[in-house]
């Protein structure tokens, strides 16, 4: 899940529009852009949309990281390809963002100076070779958990965003778990690699559905709004229940002792992260928090001069078009 | 100077023989950069054998509140539907 704890609006519209706004929701009719919608759907959408947007952008660096050192040309173009498809995937939630009325640069602007949040999980290092299959494992996995349901979404371009990216998701996923199978497969090093990758992705992949239920206040106006479609512990237990069979077919261990099958549940009985930690990245204190913005901080301010240029030059083709006319 | 790239409407052609359908929009200078831009945010797997970019301040849409007033009308003319007439099998296939 890439949006983590997004704030619902209030919102003071008149009742009866509400009730009709509710019905088409339950209806399971989509909204479109020009339509009426209450100001709290309006404002929820954009900040988790924009958030989501976010974390495609900034989750482009902890792999970009590993592009020049690949371990072939192969593993190279392979990640070129996600990391572009990361791209492609803020740029599609970006546009959806702006159907309700934000500007891209505004977006932008709000997530370099930190009004705007992107996901806990990308304020983690990509530290060895076997990261990269970790994250594609159990970062885009948790991400797709969260993601299949959210093309149901009650907002149409949100929906159709949501619609191209899973048919693009799966590849990440998947090529991150054959890089493990690769890992887990090779000499004791690599195997050991594997392992300690998997070790450092478990609990930070569990923060990704945000806080336990119970903790969790924006999610029940969400829900009936269909912006979210189910609670964070269903889909962490859902995440999990996946997951670990994975670990195992890998010969790796989930690094959780109290880890073990509920006959009675029908799922796994698992340890919650550390949700102090949770917290604490969120507030900017992530290992890699500052790295992160300033990244993007220095590919805005650096692409500021080709922004301008590509514009003004459209500007001089226009005029002098116009002028031979 | 600060100027924010006008936004486009991208439309594909999936496969040759059918209509162009709109797939997304994106953000660029002019209509060159928004073609190549559209390649790339659109049709990495195959998507598309043509495309078309059009500046979306240019589209004229309809306005959800004439909802009523504009498709209603069709609603009552069920005689555009070939299903209306009842043809006996006896005539053959129509």
């Amino acid at each position: 899940m890439y949006a983590q704890m997004v704030t619902s609006e209030a919102t003071q519209d008149d009742p009866e529009k509400l009730a009709a706004f509710q019905a088409r929701i339950d209806a399971g009719e989509k909204i479109e852009p020009k339509e009426w919608m209450p100001e709290g759907y309006r404002k929820t959408l954009i900040r988790q949309i924009g958030q989501h947007a976010h974390s495609e952008i900034v989750g482009q660096l902890p792999e970009g990281n590993w592009i020049t050192r690949a371990p072939s040309l192969e593993r190279k173009a392979i990640l070129l390809a996600k990391v572009q498809d990361e791209a492609g995937h803020g740029l599609y939630l970006y546009c959806a963002a702006e159907t309700l009325g934000v500007s891209r640069d505004e977006l932008t602007e709000m997530l370099l100076d930190g009004r705007m949040k992107y996901s806990s999980i990308f304020n983690y290092p990509t530290l060895t070779w076997a990261d990269m299959g970790a994250v594609g494992w159990l970062v885009d996995g948790a991400a797709i958990m969260n993601q299949v349901p959210l093309q149901r979404t009650s907002y149409g371009p949100y929906s159709r965003a949501m619609v191209r990216i899973c048919k693009e998701e799966s590849f990440h996923q998947r090529q991150g778990y054959h890089i493990m199978m690769k890992m887990a497969q090779g000499t004791s090093a690599q195997k050991k690699m594997a392992q300690d990758a998997l070790n450092r992705f478990w609990y930070p992949s569990l923060m990704m559905f945000g806080p336990s239920d119970k903790d969790s206040v924006h999610s029940a106006q969400s829900m009936k709004w269909k912006i979210k479609m189910n609670t964070n512990d269903e889909l962490r237990q859902k995440f999990v229940d996946q997951t670990v069979p994975q670990a195992e077919f890998l010969g790796l261990t989930v690094p959780d002792e109290t880890l073990h099958w509920n006959d009675e549940k029908g799922g796994y009985d698992f340890a919650e992260p550390d949700w102090s930690e949770f917290f604490d990245v969120i507030k900017g204190n992530g290992p890699c928090n500052t790295e992160r913005l300033a990244a993007r901080n220095k590919a805005w301010d650096d692409g500021a001069w080709v922004r301008d240029g590509l514009m003004a030059h459209a500007e001089k083709k226009r005029t002098s078009k116009l002028a031979a006319e | 100077m600060k100027h924010e790239w006008p936004l486009w409407e991208v439309f594909i052609r999936g496969q040759h023989g059918l209509n162009h359908r709109h797939v997304g929009s994106l953000h660029a200078p002019d209509a060159e950069m928004a073609l190549k831009n559209a390649r790339d945010v659109y049709t990495r797997r195959n998507e598309g054998v043509s495309i078309w970019v059009v500046e979306a301040q240019h589209i004229t849409a309809s306005s959800p509140s004439e909802k009523g007033p504009l498709y209603e009308p069709s609603e009552s003319k069920v005689y555009r539907h070939p299903t209306f007439f009842d043809i006996p099998d006896e005539a053959g296939h129509m």
